[in-house]
């Protein structure tokens, strides 16, 4: 195990852990305004202070986890669960016209500014959690498309694929089969990457007003909000970006830590 | 950098410096909104009103600072004792910004363009008792009422009533010609909007040679051009969390007012379940004007009981018959037959007393068990869904016309109220001149509107002004959207 995975690992668990812990338990109930206890700085009975409706940060933040990390998670889930097959199939018929169909595809939606489609695609269908989740889905797509389609494609050229040929298998089967496990650590490390970005993009949509709406609490949104008041009340805004911070950064090390781990040549030169 | 180039620095710099000494008396205003065009006459958007009038354009009588309303293009006037026939004797010697003089058909030839059939004066209603407007002589017109209006010399000061000449009509909106002490000079969209001063002003000409208003609409960024003292003024502060901060700054003055905005929140009256007064009377009581005051407006706001100004004389403080009482608001949704609460929508325009106060008022919902969905919407969004479409449930909004409780008695209005008595009532209004009666009405037609729990009235939006310290002369209040700049000067 490398440094960067074990701090990785134990960032981004902190994170999963605080999500988790906020559905049985948070100081103080995120969504009740308490105003004349407003814009406290980190005390005692609020340990990072209160925002400018008098909730509690620490309970705002954790909540916040739950929905940076549910919109990245099903973003990802629906990038790998279109992407991967795609990619599969296109290396598969590679040369085909399928193939070229797929590929020019992913081109197209990879031509995109993605955050700027995922503002049009929430500014048609609405701001909210689960369009955000779409917008930054759709573009997870085409990253696992061709990262599969890539690995897999050096793969059919293996003689264990030639044997599995000749013993009858079909396309799909050897696809299943043998190519897939021999790329999922490179799917694993591309999916903890995404899931980053995932984070990123989704406090960048929030930012802007379009993610999750109010009272689910959100970090970009807590930004947003603060704002104005970053003059007077800065751990407003500095703790939701640090919580941000922290969280792409753990899983961008633990993403590194993970490449380099599960890298079959590293491995047997650490040997 | 060559010692040429230094040099040069350095003398441009000392210029600058100098210039910026003697350089008095000019102002730069900015304000969050900018116009979409320049003709007030024809759009219901406040920021062309904040930029010209009063500057550029004037009407027979104007609003002043405090909400009183003066002579202005009109000198005198009299009233015939039926309360129908008005005679306007006006300035004697004003002329356009383009040269041409001011008479009698210019008057009639603004008033019949508002009330036009095909106008688009978004005001229309001001003119509608007008039934014909003749010229005396040059300097005398006359205006017949179709029946008495008691507050039209009132509309007469609207920005919607100003006075507009036939022959700059064609290019107003981007070249506007009007009679006041400043002329329009130039327009960068998206940036700014330079007047300058009218050398033939006919009455007291303005104190300052030029005047910019500068549009910026962010907050954040607002905050920063009025602190790096990029803008002399900025009128209509959006961010009231910095106020504080600007008051704590001897650089700074901070002018706290009162506008015309009833800041409501606005029920759609036709809608299950709220066309029950019960229910109504439940969102009324579940709401805690006070914390939305200090949550959303950080303690800038009067709190009101009904949709009327507490500046106005007439103003009665009903805020007693929807006092904050979750509990009442629970038996009284028991007693509408909703004792487990309903689901509804919120939508919420862009400015923080929407965004922020909807956000409070979501949560105090809540605690009565009536679940508000909170929907952000763009103006755009705004008046197509909610104004036009009136497809929403609740909605928060401020009001920001002067004197505008008659939109009750308007049932296709957004809200849908529908009361024939009030609807009387307003008539009674329009129809009676004498001060005393009117007040009684308008203050039974509060009573009314408070009783009837129409909207829930939250608070009176304040003006939120600051400027530089030596800048005087500007309105601390906002009785109509206004940026008259006419008296402003610099303290020495």
């Amino acid at each position: 195990m490398t440094r960067n995975l074990i701090i990785g690992t134990a960032l981004s668990s902190l994170v999963l852990l605080a999500a988790l812990v906020s559905f049985v338990w948070t100081p103080f109930d995120h969504a009740v305004m308490n105003i004349p206890a407003k814009l406290q700085t980190p005390n005692l009975s609020h340990w990072l202070g209160t925002d400018h409706f008098g909730r509690d940060i620490f309970s705002m933040v954790m909540v916040g986890a739950r929905t940076s990390i549910a919109v990245a998670l099903v973003a990802v889930g629906i990038g790998m669960s279109i992407g991967i097959p795609l990619g599969l199939t296109a290396a598969a018929r590679s040369g085909s016209g399928l193939d070229e169909l797929i590929m020019r595809g992913n081109d197209l939606v990879f031509a995109f500014p993605s955050l700027v489609i995922a503002i049009l695609i929430t500014a048609i269908f609405g701001a909210g959690a689960v369009n955000a989740i779409i917008a930054i889905g759709i573009f997870n797509i085409p990253v696992f498309a061709r990262i599969t389609r890539g690995a897999s494609l050096s793969l059919w050229q293996r003689e264990f694929i030639l044997a599995a040929r000749v013993s009858g298998k079909g396309l799909a089967r050897i696809s299943a089969e043998h190519i897939l496990p021999n790329i999922a650590n490179l799917l694993i490390v591309q999916g903890t990457i995404q899931f980053s970005l995932g984070i990123l993009a989704e406090a960048g949509l929030s930012y802007v007003g379009l993610g999750a709406q109010p009272p689910t609490p959100s970090w970009g949104r807590m930004l947003a909000d603060a704002q104005t008041m970053v003059s007077f009340a800065p751990h407003l805004a500095l703790i939701p970006g640090s919580a941000i911070i922290v969280t792409v950064l753990g899983l961008n090390l633990m993403g590194d830590g993970l490449r380099d781990w599960l890298d079959p040549k590293l491995r047997v030169a650490r040997t | 950098m060559s010692l040429k180039s230094l040099i040069l620095a350095a003398s441009s710099a000392l210029a600058l410096t100098a210039g910026a000494a003697v350089a008095k008396d000019s102002i730069i205003v900015a304000m969050q909104l900018e116009p979409p065009h320049l003709d007030p006459t024809s759009a219901a958007a406040g920021a062309i009103d904040s930029v010209l009038y009063s500057n550029v354009f004037e009407g027979l009588t104007r609003f002043m600072g405090d909400g009183s309303v003066v002579p202005g293009l009109a000198k005198s006037w009299e009233i015939s004792d039926d309360g129908l026939t008005y005679t306007f004797n006006l300035q004697a010697g004003v002329t356009f910004h383009d040269g041409t003089t001011l008479d009698a058909g210019d008057v009639k030839f603004s008033l019949d363009r508002a009330r036009a059939e095909d106008s688009t004066n978004a005001q229309k209603a001001l003119f509608a008792d007008i039934s014909e407007v003749t010229v005396v002589d040059p300097q005398t017109v006359k205006i017949t009422l179709a029946e008495p209006n008691g507050s039209f010399l009132f509309n007469l000061a609207w920005g919607d009533a100003v006075i507009v000449a036939p022959e700059s009509i064609d290019n107003i909106k981007t070249n506007p010609i009007g009679t006041g002490a400043f002329k329009f000079a130039n327009w960068v969209q998206g940036d700014r909007i330079d007047l300058e001063k009218n050398a033939d002003y006919w009455g007291t000409p303005a104190i300052l040679n030029s005047a910019t208003f500068k549009f910026i609409s962010d907050p954040t960024a607002a905050f920063s051009s009025v602190m790096a003292e990029d803008v002399d003024a900025f009128i209509g502060f959006p961010a009231p969390e910095n106020i504080p901060q600007f008051e704590a700054d001897p650089r700074f003055q901070v002018l706290v007012g009162s506008t015309e905005g009833e800041t409501i929140l606005s029920i759609n009256n036709k809608q299950a379940p709220f066309d029950n007064v019960l229910v109504r009377q439940a969102v009324a009581h579940a709401i805690d004007r006070q914390s939305i005051i200090d949550g959303a407006m950080f303690g800038y706001g009067t709190p009101i009981g009904s949709h009327f100004a507490p500046h106005n004389p007439a103003y009665v403080d009903l805020t007693g018959n929807s006092a904050y009482d979750p509990e009442k608001a629970k038996a009284l949704l028991a007693e509408a037959g909703l004792a487990d609460g309903f689901a509804t929508t919120l939508h919420l325009p862009p400015p923080s007393y929407a965004r922020r106060g909807g956000e409070i008022v979501a949560a105090q919902l809540a605690q009565v068990g009536i679940k508000a969905e909170i929907i952000n919407v763009e103006w755009a969004q705004w008046l197509e869904t909610v104004f036009r479409g009136k497809n929403f449930g609740l909605t928060i909004i401020s009001h920001t016309e002067p004197m505008d409780i008659g939109i009750y008695a308007r049932p296709e209005y957004y809200f849908q109220y529908d009361n024939k008595g009030f609807q009387e009532l307003m008539a009674d209004l329009n129809g009676t001149t004498d001060p005393d009666k009117r007040v009684t009405l308008m203050q039974q037609a509060q009573t009314i509107l408070s009783e009837d729990y129409v909207n829930g009235y939250l608070f009176q939006l304040a003006q939120l002004s600051v400027a530089k310290a030596g800048v005087q002369g500007l309105w601390t209040n906002a009785p109509t959207q206004a940026a008259d700049l006419t008296a402003v000067s610099w303290a020495d």
